[in-house]
């Protein structure tokens, strides 16, 4: 059985009966069983998802109505409630958390029959890009087992690249779908804003992240789009798209279209094979008529210190419940009041949470929130300002997903400043809303490396139409897994 | 000068569900925790979910204090661990990054003189701590979270109270109000409390936080400013701090705790976007807005001719005045207000009452409907009204069931009258000369009819009888 099909084609295969959805889940189950051991992308492995594949393979005989993914297996960054099963957030402190509520997204994705075959790994809480900070170890690479993933939704990619699933859903803070897509070589897709319910993703930052799927194609991604988008009323932010169909006319092209190449993303820092990729992307975009120009976002070079400031203080903020009084871990009380049980409970946290945790408890306080935290607010919105003038000119933007390659496992972890700085080419499209994709471009030295296009608010459907067009130029080799 | 000032925390106890989920509003009659769900206990992934109504409902409110309110509202985190606060931060609004609070400056007349608002807001009720266990050893703290979520609207005054008769009178007023308005109702437990700040002259802002009821704002004023003054007069300084009010002891108690120094760390609530206040749905709210307390008032005295003392009884409690206002007629109207002032009110003087009782509009009606044709006397018909509140049973059923009637057939009331005459020969005699005998002749008739006999026939079939 072939596990490297994408969405639309393993839809097609079992509409004609070529495979059965049992047969797949089953499968792509032994595959998680004989590789993850090396890859780590999973937390936990659903053991029910064969007899649910049957019990769509059973719709399909008796010719009753299956919804659109007819028993895909999916994978879920463990940091979406499912209902009745553990959701970690690879995190001590939610270690035995099971879900009493189903996300938003997953009861779409249940309503269309999919199958979900287990929980992927993350960094504790999503506040990382390596997975390194997972409380239960490191993903590993498929591209290369010694170098990381990327994250936080490294599992997510893993699982994709890997083929230990069709698709998964990640959740995008500041780049933590694209940056792992483009450092394992899968599409990694942010929406606008609003475009998918948070209903049931344990925030980190609430104001800026973003659910967003990880697949093999981007016809995929729009795949899994139409079903996961729309407005929620459990999700105030949620904004109606008026059920727009994202894979009709998905090969438009951008013949005509005008491109920005973003100036600050494709300077300094960064690396030379990368930035080969970038003008090769270019030149190739420009083959299909598309305009490309380069455009400053001077506030660009403030976004990482904003991204994080804004990030640790709500950070700091959804991250108080964890206080040990309604779900946690057993210790024995004896000994502590109610202020120096908290301090014990919350020793659980993680080094980076840690972090981002006393961040967060400083940049807000009184009388430093003005230098710190309400500047990071200006930033933010400076940097929106200058975005919507540059689509005013532009129809979309373009620049490398992450200025590096994926290093080694190991390589930064104690270096948290110049972790912080790769987000640079990400945390943008967060800071302002806007949709931005990643899409694998080229392979150097056997690593991957992706090319990220931005568009303005709610359109995402020119994106995903622009994502295609720069897909069909590129032909890449398979996981060497 | 002594200056106070509040915080009132009124629960929106009429609405139907929590302010950001479909929990009910009314967690009273529950078991303890069981009036929860994902978002009211704050469980991971939940979002809050804003009740529309409540919105409405406190924007009401800041019309009726008359408060500028903005076109747009937003929502911050007040950010604290405390275990009845489910997220360890509160979903609240404040005005620092411009006016986006539910309601802004206003105010409100309290006799002569003028209490200005600061602000309203709009926030989630915490749950309830309740406290087990005797000595400090064994002392446990357990967490109910049924009232987590409540909506809760926070009126602050500026310090504009001289003295604690002003806050009385004023929370009167407003709690008159805030039911009039049909938002809240006072007189349940904890829907009412308050923070008040106190200071005299020369002397720092003290608050003093934790009280649960109106009646104990008064006491918890007066205590402070006895403090005050006696550290004052002692040249002892008053420094500036929050004290609890101990409510066992009725004394204000200074917090050990460093409470004042916490920094909340208040920012946007990015989970709920801002809120438009359509101009069209102000309007509308303010043309769907009760008749006030002082224009209904008004409105007893001008058109009806009710006493002021009467009006203002009648008007101010919303229970009366709805009674009122769907039994009364152009011409029973001060009969009806009457009826509701002096009987009504003795019968039905406590809340668990006023729940038990079986009155209607229609009761009202027909009571004054029949002491003016004369078919009960006003006496029998305070009798009536008594059952009518047990059973709610009709006026006609009652009056047969207790033989309340009046006695107006001429034969029967003619023979009695005789056997008076006959019985009081001198007082007969006396009336000849003296109109003032002839009421007791009439008190005699009463009595032996047990207050029944039609006042005006008796009288006429009297004077006949004695030429």
């Amino acid at each position: 059985m072939n596990l490297k099909i994408s969405a639309l084609e393993f839809v097609q295969e079992v509409q004609n009966g070529n495979i059965s959805a049992e047969d797949f889940v089953a499968k792509t189950l032994e595959r998680i069983q004989s590789i993850d051991e090396k890859l780590h992308a999973f937390l936990s492995v659903n053991e029910q998802a064969v007899d649910q594949a049957r019990k769509v393979d059973k719709k399909i005989k008796s010719g009753d109505k299956v919804g659109a993914c007819f028993g895909m297996p999916i994978s879920i960054k463990d940091n979406m409630c499912i209902k009745n099963s553990k959701t970690t957030c690879a995190s001590k402190m939610l270690e035995n958390f099971v879900a009493p509520y189903d996300a938003t997204v997953i009861t779409k994705l249940k309503e269309q029959d999919a199958v979900f075959v287990g929980k992927v790994n993350l960094d504790e809480f999503a506040m990382g890009l390596t997975t390194e900070f997972s409380a239960f170890g490191s993903s590993k690479n498929p591209w290369n087992t010694e170098y990381v993933p990327g994250g936080s939704s490294g599992g997510s990619a893993v699982s994709v690249s890997a083929f230990e699933c069709v698709a998964s859903l990640g959740s995008d803070t500041g780049g933590s779908v694209r940056n792992p897509a483009s450092f394992c070589s899968a599409i990694g897709y942010k929406p606008t804003y609003g475009l998918i319910s948070r209903y049931g993703l344990i925030s980190y930052a609430n104001s800026i992240e973003q659910i967003g799927p990880l697949t093999r194609t981007v016809k995929d991604a729009a795949f899994i789009l139409n079903i996961i988008s729309g407005l929620d009323p459990n999700d105030n932010t949620t904004v109606d798209n008026k059920s727009e169909d994202y894979l009709s006319d998905i090969d438009s092209g951008i013949e005509g279209k005008k491109i920005g190449i973003i100036k600050e993303m494709t300077e300094d820092g960064i690396d030379l094979a990368v930035l080969s990729a970038t003008k090769n992307a270019i030149s190739k975009l420009e083959a299909l008529g598309a305009i490309c120009e380069e455009v400053s976002l001077d506030m660009v070079k403030y976004s990482v210190a904003a991204y994080y400031t804004i990030t640790a203080t709500e950070a700091g903020s959804n991250l108080a419940r964890y206080d040990n009084l309604r779900y946690g871990y057993d210790f024995p009380l004896e000994g502590y009041e109610f202020n120096s049980y908290i301090s014990k409970a919350r020793q659980n946290f993680g080094p980076e949470v840690t972090r981002r945790m006393i961040i967060g408890g400083f940049v807000p306080s009184a009388g430093h929130a003005g230098k710190y935290f309400l500047k990071a607010l200006k930033v933010k919105s400076k940097l929106t300002r200058e975005i919507n003038e540059a689509f005013k000119k532009f129809d979309l933007l373009i620049a490398p997903t992450v200025p590096v390659l994926p290093f080694k496992i190991g390589e930064k972890i104690d270096d948290p400043v110049s972790l912080f700085q790769i987000d640079i080419n990400t945390v943008t499209a967060n800071l302002t809303g806007k949709p931005a994709i990643s899409v694998p471009f080229s392979i150097s030295n056997g690593l991957p490396i992706g090319i990220q296009l931005f568009a303005d608010s709610m359109n995402d459907k020119l994106l995903l139409q622009a994502a295609y067009a720069l897909e069909q130029t590129v032909s890449l080799p398979k996981v060497p897994i | 000068m002594t200056k106070i000032g509040l915080e009132i925390h009124c629960q929106l106890t009429n609405l139907e569900s929590k302010l950001f989920c479909s929990c009910k509003a009314n967690y009273r009659e529950f078991e303890i925790n069981e009036n929860i769900c994902p978002i009211c206990m704050g469980l991971p992934g939940s979002l809050p979910r804003l009740n529309q109504e409540a919105v409405k409902k406190a924007t009401i409110i800041a019309m009726a204090l008359n408060c500028t309110t903005p076109d747009k509202i937003a929502f911050f985190r007040k950010n604290y661990f405390y275990p009845d606060l489910p997220k360890n931060f509160q979903i609240t609004q404040l005005n620092i990054y411009g006016d986006s609070s539910i309601g802004g400056v206003g105010s409100i007349m309290v006799g002569d003189k003028k209490i200005r608002i600061t602000r309203i807001q709009l926030e989630e009720d915490p749950g309830r701590l309740i406290y087990e266990g005797s000595s400090s050893k064994n002392l446990i703290t357990l967490v109910d979270y049924n009232r987590a979520g409540t909506p809760l609207v926070e009126i602050v005054t500026e310090p504009d109270f001289e003295n604690p008769k002003q806050v009385r009178e004023f929370l009167n007023i407003l709690s008159d109000l805030l039911e009039n308005l049909g938002v809240s109702d006072p007189s349940l437990e904890g829907a009412m409390r308050a923070d008040a700040n106190v200071s005299i002259e020369g002397g720092k802002k003290v608050e003093i936080k934790n009280i649960g009821s109106f009646h104990d704002l008064e006491k918890a004023t007066i205590f402070e400013i006895t403090r005050q003054e006696s550290l004052h007069s002692r040249d002892i300084e008053i420094i500036q701090e929050t004290r609890h009010w101990d409510d066992k002891r009725k004394i204000t108690v200074s917090s050990r705790s460093k409470e004042e120094d916490l920094d909340y760390r208040y920012f946007l609530e990015g989970d709920i976007p801002w809120i438009r206040i359509d101009p069209e749905i102000q309007k509308e709210l303010k043309s769907k807005m009760p008749e006030s307390i002082s224009s209904k008032k008004e409105r007893y005295i001008l058109q009806f001719n009710i006493p002021a003392q009467v009006a203002s009884v009648l008007s101010s409690d919303k229970f009366y005045s709805d009674l009122f206002e769907i039994s009364h007629t152009e011409s029973n109207a001060k009969e009806i207000a009457n009826i509701i002032t002096t009987d009504l009110m003795g019968l039905v003087d406590t809340r668990e009452k006023r729940e038990d009782s079986k009155i209607t509009a229609i009761h009202l009606k027909d009571l004054t409907d029949s002491i003016q044709s004369g078919k009960i006397s006003r006496n029998s018909a305070k009798n009536a009204l008594y059952e009518i509140v047990k059973t709610g049973k009709d006026l006609s059923q009652v009056i047969s069931e207790l033989d309340l009637g009046n006695v107006s057939d001429e034969s029967e009331l003619l023979e009695i009258i005789q056997k008076v005459i006959s019985e009081e020969s001198q007082a007969v005699e006396e009336a000849k000369s003296n109109p003032q005998t002839i009421n007791y002749l009439v008190g005699k008739i009463m009595q032996k009819t047990k207050g029944k006999a039609d006042p005006k026939l008796t009288l006429d079939l009297l004077k006949k009888q004695i030429g």
